[in-house]
Formats: structure tokens, sequence, C-alpha cells
């Protein structure tokens, strides 16, 4: 269909479903598109073409990022959306709570404006705010009858604005009265209501043309004593349409004397004035528009027109305006939906005809927090709202650097949200740690901790296939992921078996409290130690240490033979390192060792040469142990003895 | 503190930079840089805050900073410096560090020398050739170095083509910031909570000296060394803590203090009064420290160049005493006596602030929320 904004469909090249298989699928916010490509037998390899179909989202980033310093921390309307949430949170009487609402309104739609100054495609921009702007006027400021005609005349002088150029230009002349478009610029004034001005463009026209100064006098006075209800005003509606009954009856006495049949231009304005449509059909330029032509209407043959009233005149308008020459485009049906007071039917509406979700689900969300004031059923659920937040923050998510905002989106959507925001911040992209450290202290904050050991994990994995052992130790401790740290333990443990030596001693070095998130990391971080003490040949705590690491069952069981084996050259030492207690602990390790070894079945003669060496080892090992054992016990005898 | 202006610019800053001025010259600080990050096209843009003179069609206001230029930048800026007053380095997320330079004739920025493979995980000669990001970039006129996530520090000289020097596997964590010490010395920090401190004279690869904290090995992301005292050092972690350090004297810091909620981006010491401590940080927050007690002697020894170690012995003479008045309350050990007065310098909480600067009386710092906020009236 055709789309507000006029945005042409893009054809994707070569999909001919009849010819190729296609498939497809929905993701955030783009929609991949796959098809086979012609089977040409000629070809020898065909593989499918992948479409990735993004919504164009210029428009839509440009309300989002406003340049204005007007607008300071307003970045999408955010704040105004959080304020929001807050603000009806909160018992306030029903004045205070009014005028926030409006004054939340009247924020957001100067971010509309405020965009407009700055980007390009104007025309949608303008269309929403003229659309938010009757939204508030309708359904915020909920106007009664009578004011409500003074507000709809604001909105329309607020969007026809080439009142203004033409003024400036008929006045910049020399001989206003002379202009061409004098007499243009004098209806559309009468057409706006703007009767004081028009007045005075007639005083201009009476002095130039004292022939005619006696009726322009006369229609003067006309324009002058048009009874309107003013803001300060205290008459009641009854009295004032009764004075405007009065005065209508004026204008049409001299209409039936045809007081100003000498001046067409006259006689037209005052057929206007009457109200009278085939007249004010003849204006269909200067008015521009159907809706300008349905308040110039109202204004001048029912200026206390009820709200509920606005729908006949509005579809009146629209089919007398449009006269069956032309049909009503989108923008016109949403107008409608809104003076038939069917909130629902905008909202679709404006979703169908608008490419992008800011505008629905912030119009949405700020009319769910009136319906306290409603006095009309205007109910259309809170589950509306909250699946257009939903569409809109996903849409945020979709986008590079907007995720940021999508976050407190969801925050803010009591159903759905938390759990849209777990499966959206887990998919963000990670290309440097220090966005993962953002991402991760959104997820903290929200005591998302499954999301945080998930991404943890997926970035010390990474960090494990680059070899950066320290920035993998870093993230289980973040994540506090024992089964990762001593993942990480254990690839230390296997470069130093292959190796003979450690690598990364800065890290292994200086763990700290870390070693004990995982008793493998505790082993290596004391392990180490042992070696250092051996270093500093600090033979006694080395050898009490490594004995501990055993008996305490830190060290694992794969580990133990060359822990044993480390301890050869404590044991050939000159002076007697190991008690005898301690020597009876490492015998008993040994043999704990080599009793649990596997049955050999069959077995090939490398097996058969391992098994040599480690039979070599061990009694090397016994052999070493019963020496030492020899000597500690006639040490400490001998020692006993003296 | 009042007249902090904020500007809008439809772009996350992740670094902004005061140009610095010519030695000697008595002009305020008029024009920064800004680096951007997380965007499609991410841009190096330099900016004017100069009086025009004039107000704009909103009634801006007469601080507001303009735009003067900007360059397409690959990745994201993971750090920027100025080299010199034309030259900006910046450091990408794509491993690549390039310096661009500034034409003020035509307004416009070009790249003029750059190092695309500086930071990588497995090298351009592999074919699973995977880059790192490179984090930090310092620069000491010729000389530029950096660091990055595979935890390599490279030595650059303005106009070489090939690295003067590097040391591979420096780290076994990632390198989050790097600041010169003395001049062959400089010091990094890393996601394990360790400084290291490296001689460039000396041929190994080993740091001559390692300091952390003897607590959980929270990662540091910022490192400021005192104008003055180079034997000072202030670090910033992910838990917000900012620390000082005297390197010379053992591996622990001298303080800690608690500082932020979220990670501490940026540490900086005011370059002409370094009473004055500013930090930055993820919760939001823009913080300005204030060390300077009310004692007025106190500001004629705020010039007193950085003393060699003989004066930090453990002498009890009279003189030392003197000067340790003057290694500043930074150091001090009795908290009760020297108050730091912390004040918050951003009007409300925003997304995380990411970089600040600060150069005479002009402040400017960049956020996530895609907002610029200028001060130049720091102290009044």
């Amino acid at each position: 269909g055709k789309e507000l904004d006029g945005e042409p469909t893009v054809t994707v090249r070569a999909v001919n479903s009849r010819k190729n298989q296609m498939c497809f699928d929905w993701g955030p916010g783009r929609l991949l598109v796959s098809n086979e490509p012609p089977s040409n037998k000629k070809e020898m390899c065909s593989c499918p073409f992948i479409y990735i179909i993004r919504k164009d989202v210029d428009v839509y980033s440009q309300i989002l990022r406003t340049n204005s310093s007007m607008n300071p921390m307003n970045l999408s309307g955010v704040p105004s959306f959080v304020a929001l949430q807050d603000v009806s949170g909160l018992i306030l009487c029903v004045i205070s709570f009014f005028c926030r609402l409006v004054r939340v309104s009247k924020n957001y739609r100067s971010v509309i404006r405020a965009c407009m100054e700055e980007c390009t495609s104007v025309s949608i921009l303008s269309a929403m705010e003229l659309i938010w702007n009757l939204c508030e006027i309708l359904f915020i400021e909920v106007a009664p009858a009578g004011p409500l005609l003074l507000h709809l005349l604001d909105w329309v002088r607020l969007h026809v604005c080439e009142v203004d150029s033409l003024s400036a230009d008929v006045l910049g002349s020399e001989n206003p009265s002379k202009h061409d478009s004098f007499w243009n610029l004098v209806t559309i004034l009468v057409l706006q209501g703007r009767l004081d001005e028009a007045r005075q463009m007639l005083s201009k026209e009476a002095d130039a043309s004292p022939a005619s100064a006696g009726i322009c006098r006369i229609m003067g006075d006309l324009m002058r004593t048009m009874p309107i209800l003013s803001p300060g005003n205290t008459q009641t509606l009854t009295e004032l349409e009764l004075k405007w009954q009065h005065w209508h009856e004026e204008c049409e006495r001299y209409l039936q004397d045809s007081t100003f049949a000498t001046s067409p231009h006259l006689e037209s304005l005052l057929k206007i004035m009457l109200g009278d449509e085939a007249a004010l059909l003849e204006q269909k330029e200067l008015l521009s528009n159907w809706y300008h032509f349905l308040v110039t209407r109202l204004l001048y043959s029912n200026p206390t027109v009820k709200p509920i009233d606005l729908h006949y005149y509005a579809q009146s308008s629209l089919d007398l305006f449009l006269g069956g020459e032309s049909s009503p485009e989108p923008l016109d049906n949403i107008l409608l939906a809104a003076f038939e007071f069917d909130i629902h039917q905008v909202i679709k509406e404006c979703s169908i005809a608008l490419s992008n979700w800011w505008f629905v689900a912030h119009l949405t969300d700020l009319l769910d927090h009136c319906k306290l004031l409603q006095s009309h059923n205007l109910y259309f659920g809170s589950n509306m709202r909250e699946f257009l937040l939903l569409e809109y923050a996903s849409g945020l998510f979709a986008h590079p650097s907007l995720w940021q905002l999508g976050v407190d989106y969801f925050d803010y959507c009591p159903e759905l949200g938390r759990v849209s925001l777990e499966l959206h911040i887990e998919r963000i992209p990670l290309n440097t740690e220090q966005k993962a450290l953002k991402v991760l202290r959104v997820c903290e904050q929200r005591q998302m901790t499954e999301q945080v050991r998930s991404i943890c994990k997926i970035l010390a994995m990474k960090a494990v296939r680059n070899n950066r052992l320290g920035s993998a130790l870093s993230w289980s401790i973040r994540a506090k992921d024992a089964a990762f740290a001593t993942l990480v333990s254990d690839r230390f443990l296997r470069d130093y078996c292959e190796r003979g030596c450690f690598s990364d001693l800065d890290l292994i070095d200086n763990l700290g409290p870390a070693m004990m998130l995982s008793d493998r990391l505790t082993f290596l971080g004391k392990y180490r130690e042992f070696h250092r003490m051996y270093g500093e040949k600090r033979f006694a705590d080395a050898a009490s240490l490594l004995l501990s690491l055993m008996t305490s069952r830190i060290a694992p069981r794969s580990f133990w033979m060359t822990l044993l084996t480390d301890a050869l050259p404590l044991l050939e030492q000159k002076q007697v390192i190991f008690s005898a207690e301690q020597t009876y602990e490492l015998m008993r390790c040994l043999e704990d060792l080599t009793s649990r070894r596997p049955v050999h079945g069959e077995s090939d003669t490398e097996q058969l040469q391992d098994d040599d060496i480690e039979t070599t080892k061990v009694e090397m090992l016994r052999l070493s142990l019963a020496r030492n054992l020899a000597r500690a016990i006639i040490r400490e005898g001998s020692l006993e003895g003296s | 503190m009042e007249e902090i202006y904020a500007k809008f610019v439809s772009q996350k800053i992740s670094k902004t930079r005061w140009r610095p001025l010519p030695p000697g010259s008595l002009q305020t600080a008029e024009t920064f840089a800004t680096g951007s990050w997380d965007n499609e096209e991410n841009y190096i843009s330099l900016w004017s805050i100069g009086d025009f003179g004039n107000l704009d069609s909103d009634g801006g206001f007469e601080g507001d900073h303009q735009l003067l230029c900007d360059i397409r930048h690959h990745g994201d800026v993971m750090d920027l410096q100025f080299f010199d007053q034309e030259r900006i380095v910046a450091a990408s997320s794509t491993g690549c560090v390039t310096v661009f330079l500034h034409h003020p004739n035509n307004q416009t920025l070009s790249v003029n020398q750059q190092w695309t493979t500086a930071h990588y995980h497995t090298g351009p000669g592999s074919p699973s050739y995977s880059s790192a990001p490179c984090t930090g970039v310092v620069c000491n006129n010729p000389e530029i170095v950096t660091v990055g996530e595979d935890g390599r520090i490279n030595l650059f000289r303005a106009d070489h083509k090939e690295a003067v020097r590097t040391i591979d596997n420096a780290d076994s964590s990632t390198l989050h910031a790097v600041t010169f010490l003395r001049t062959p010395e400089i010091l990094t920090v890393n996601s394990i909570g360790q400084l290291k401190i490296w001689d460039f004279r000396q041929q190994g690869n080993e740091p001559s000296q390692i300091l952390s904290l003897t607590g959980d090995r929270v990662p540091l992301h910022c490192v400021d060394r005192h104008p003055n005292q180079q034997h000072v050092v202030a670090t910033g972690g992910q838990d917000g803590m900012l620390s000082i350090w005297d390197v010379r004297q053992g591996t622990m810091p001298v303080s800690l203090l608690k500082a932020h909620e979220a990670e501490m981006w940026e540490v900086h010491f005011h370059p002409s009064n370094p009473e004055h401590l500013f930090t930055c940080s993820e919760d939001g927050s823009l913080w300005h420290w204030d060390a300077s007690t009310d004692v007025p002697e106190k500001s004629s020894l705020f010039h007193q160049g950085g003393r060699s170690s003989t004066f930090l012995s453990h002498s009890i003479s009279n003189q030392a005493n003197v000067h340790q008045s003057v290694i500043s309350s930074w150091l001090s050990t009795d908290p009760a006596k020297d108050r730091i007065e912390i004040t918050s310098l951003l009007p409300s909480r925003s997304l995380s602030v990411n970089s600040l600067d600060v150069l005479g009386p002009c402040l400017v710092c960049g956020t996530d929320a895609e907002a610029i906020y200028v001060t130049r009236h720091l102290f009044s």
C-alpha cells in the first residue's frame, strides 16, 4: 500500500518463487531472505543468495538523535518517557497530573519540531506533529465545547504557515491594498478567524479608496463584533450562542440588503462569515486542505460545537472538500479517526502509515497514562501499549548504537520487558572489551545473572582461544565462574607439563584472593609458590607445601606423579628435609597412586615403553623415599636421644 | 558549578581531548578533538569554542562549541591523544593506530600515517589473522606508545614505518591504559589489577616492577601521572575505586578512595593545578576532587618540579618534612588533616561519561548520551 512518507517499495532481484525456492526469517528489525539461484546445469557451484532486508532507519534515527541545544537530555524523548512512567506512580492531585501530561505531550512535540529543523524529510515529520497536536487537543486536554474550537483554530494556524509570508509580502509593498494578493490575504485571515488583522487590512483599503470606505467600515464593524469565547470570558455557552445568533442574523440582513454588492470581494467575505459552504469551497486553494475547511466551517456555522458532534462535520467536510475528485490519503484517515475519538483506529492507521515505531509507541504510552482522566471509555488495553513499546525497543536494539536506549524502554514493560531484554542483550555484538563491560553493567544492575555468566563465558572462551589466559581468568572472576577458572588453570598446568616452565608468571604469581575461586586455581597458585620457595632455597617450607598439596587433595590426581617427581630433588639433598612422618605420607601417596593403576590389557609397544618409564620412576621414588626415611629416623632418633 | 554547556551531536563520544597550547602561551584552551564509537560510521572531529561574537539562531549560548572539521575513522575510537599542535593519534578497535593531520588553512583532517596491524591476536602472516583492539595510546614527541587487548606494547616513532620496539605478550590479560613516567619508562594497567613499569632502556620483555592491590584483582581501566611528581600515579578501577600510588614506595597503593558506582573510565590530574583531580565513570557522573587546603603558602609550592628520590628517603630532617607537604595531600596518610572536597560537575545523571580532559580553566567531557559538555569556568 501507499505509505505516508511515499517510500518506494523495494523489489528483491531474482526472487521468483515459481522457479526457485525461497525461504525467509524475521530477525531483530530485519528480514533474512534466501533463495536458490536458478538451477543451471552449466554452473558448477550454485550457492544460495542471502538478502538482508533492513528498514531504512534514517528518519527514525534522526528523530532519536535530534541535534538541539534547546532540548538537552531529550534524546528520543526518553527522559519524557521515563518521567511519564514515574509520574503516574505518584499520587497527585488531578490538576497537576493533568498539567504534567500536557507538558510531556508538548515535550514530545518539541522533539519532532526540533527534528524538523535538522532533517530533510520534513513532510512526514510535520504530518506527525499535526496528528500529535490534534490528539493532544482531543484526548489529553479533552477540550469541551467552546474552548474546543479555539484549540482547533490554533491548531490550524500553527500548521498553515503561508499566511505569514504572504502578509510580509503584502505589507512590505508600497501600496498594500493594491497588491495582487491583497484580497487573498484578507480572505485567508478571515478563514483563519484572525478578524482583527483582517480589519487592519481593510482599513488600509478604506484609506486607499475612499469610495469603498463606507462598506469597509461596516465590514470592519461586523468583524469586530463577532462574539467569540475568549479565555478570560465568564459568559456561559448559552449566552455566547445567543449573541452569536444575533450577530449571524445581522450578517444575514446585510446580505439580503445587498450592502456589499459593489464589492465582490467584500460580498464573498460576508458569505464566508455566514458559513456559506459554497463560498467556503470557492476558497479551496487558500484553505489548502479539508481540515482547514472543517475548522472554518465550524467557526462560522457552529462555534459552540460539542466534541461528540465533531465527526459528523469532519466526514462531511472531507467529502465536500474532495468533491469526489480524489480519494482520502492515509493522513486524512488518521485525522478522521481522531475526530471520531477512535483512538484504536488512530494508532492502527499510524502504525501502517508511518514507517517507524517511535510515534505510535510514545503516543500510545502517553494516552495510556491518560486513562485516569477519561470521561468516556477510551480503554484500549495496556497490552497494546506494551506491544508497541516492545516493538520500538526491539528496533532500537537492531541499530548498532541505540541499544542503550532500548534498555530503558524494556524496563517499563511490566509483562514481557525483562524477558525481551534478556534475549536481546545477549545478542549484542561485542567487538571490544569496553563494550562488553557496558553490557555487563546493564545486566548486573538488573540482577540478570544468567546473562552475565553466559556473556563472560563467551568472552573467556575467546580469550582462551587467543591465548590470553589472564583475560580469561579475569572474565571467570567477574562471572564467579568456578568451572571456567578450573579450565584456565588446567591450560596453565598443561602448558607447564609440555614446556617444563610456567607461562604468564605475572598472572600466577599475583592471583591474590582470586585463587579461592576454584580448587584447581588454588592448586596452580600454590604449586607456583612451591617452585618459588624452592628457588629461594626455603626447602623445609617447600617440602611441607608440596606434601599438603597432595594430602589436602587439592592437586588433581593426574598431577601427583609430577609432584612426587618434584619431591625427588628434595629427597636427594644432603640434609634431611622431609621428616619421617612426612616421608610416610609420601609413601602412602605413592602407593595410593600405583595401586589404582588400571590393569593393562592389549597394549602396544609405546604403552609398554611408557610403562617402563613409569616403573623406573616409581622404583626411583621408592628408593629415594626409603633412603630418606632411614636418614630421617636416624636423625630424629639421635636428636631425641641427646 | 555553573555554566556548563551541553551539545547533542548524534554520535556516542568515546574520547575528548583539548588541543595543547603552545608552550608559554597565555591563551586559554580553544579547540578540542572528539572520537566516537559504536556507530556504523565513526568520526574524529575537531571543535572550537572560540568566541564568535554572535548568538546563533537558537539564541544559543556564547560558549557553544562548533564543529570545525571531521574525518571518518574505521572502528571505534578507543583512545585519542594530541601528538603536537597539528597531529592527533587515534587508537582503533580494529587494532590500527592512525596519525591524523589537521590543516588549519582549509579546516580539514587527513591521514598522515597509519600502523594498521599494531595489535592482533594471530599475526598478519597467518591465515587465521585476527586483529585485537588497541586500547590505549600515549605520546611524547616523537614517540608514541600503544597497548591493546592482545597484551602487546608497541613503541612507534612518527615517520617510521615499522615499530621501533614491540613487547609481545607483555601481559597475559588486557592492557587498558598506558602513561609515561619518566621518558624511558612507561606504566601500564591491566585487567587483573596490576600496574607494571617498563623500561625501554632494558632489553628484556619483563617489566621492571609490578604493583597491585592485595585485595580482589579488580581490573584497572585508567591511569594518570602527577604532572610534577613523576612517581605519583592515580588509577581508576572497574569497581569505581580511585587509587593513588607512589611507585617508589612498595608495591601497594598509598590511598584507596571509594568513588563511583561503576567503572571509572578516566582519571586526570589537572596539569597546572595538580591538587585537583577529575574522574568520570560508567555511572554517568563526573567528579572534581579538590585536595587543596586553605593554607595560603601552599600555592607557592605548586610549581616545584619533580624531586629526585633522595628527598623521599627516610630522613627525618626538617627539609624532608617540608617536601612531605609538597608531596601533596594525595599521598597523605592522615585523612583527617587533609580533607578532599568532591563535587559532581554534571547537572543530572546521564548515561556513561566516557572521557574528560582539563586544560587551564576549561573542561570538556563526552557521554554515551551523545552529548559533549564544556565549561570554561572550572575554578570559579
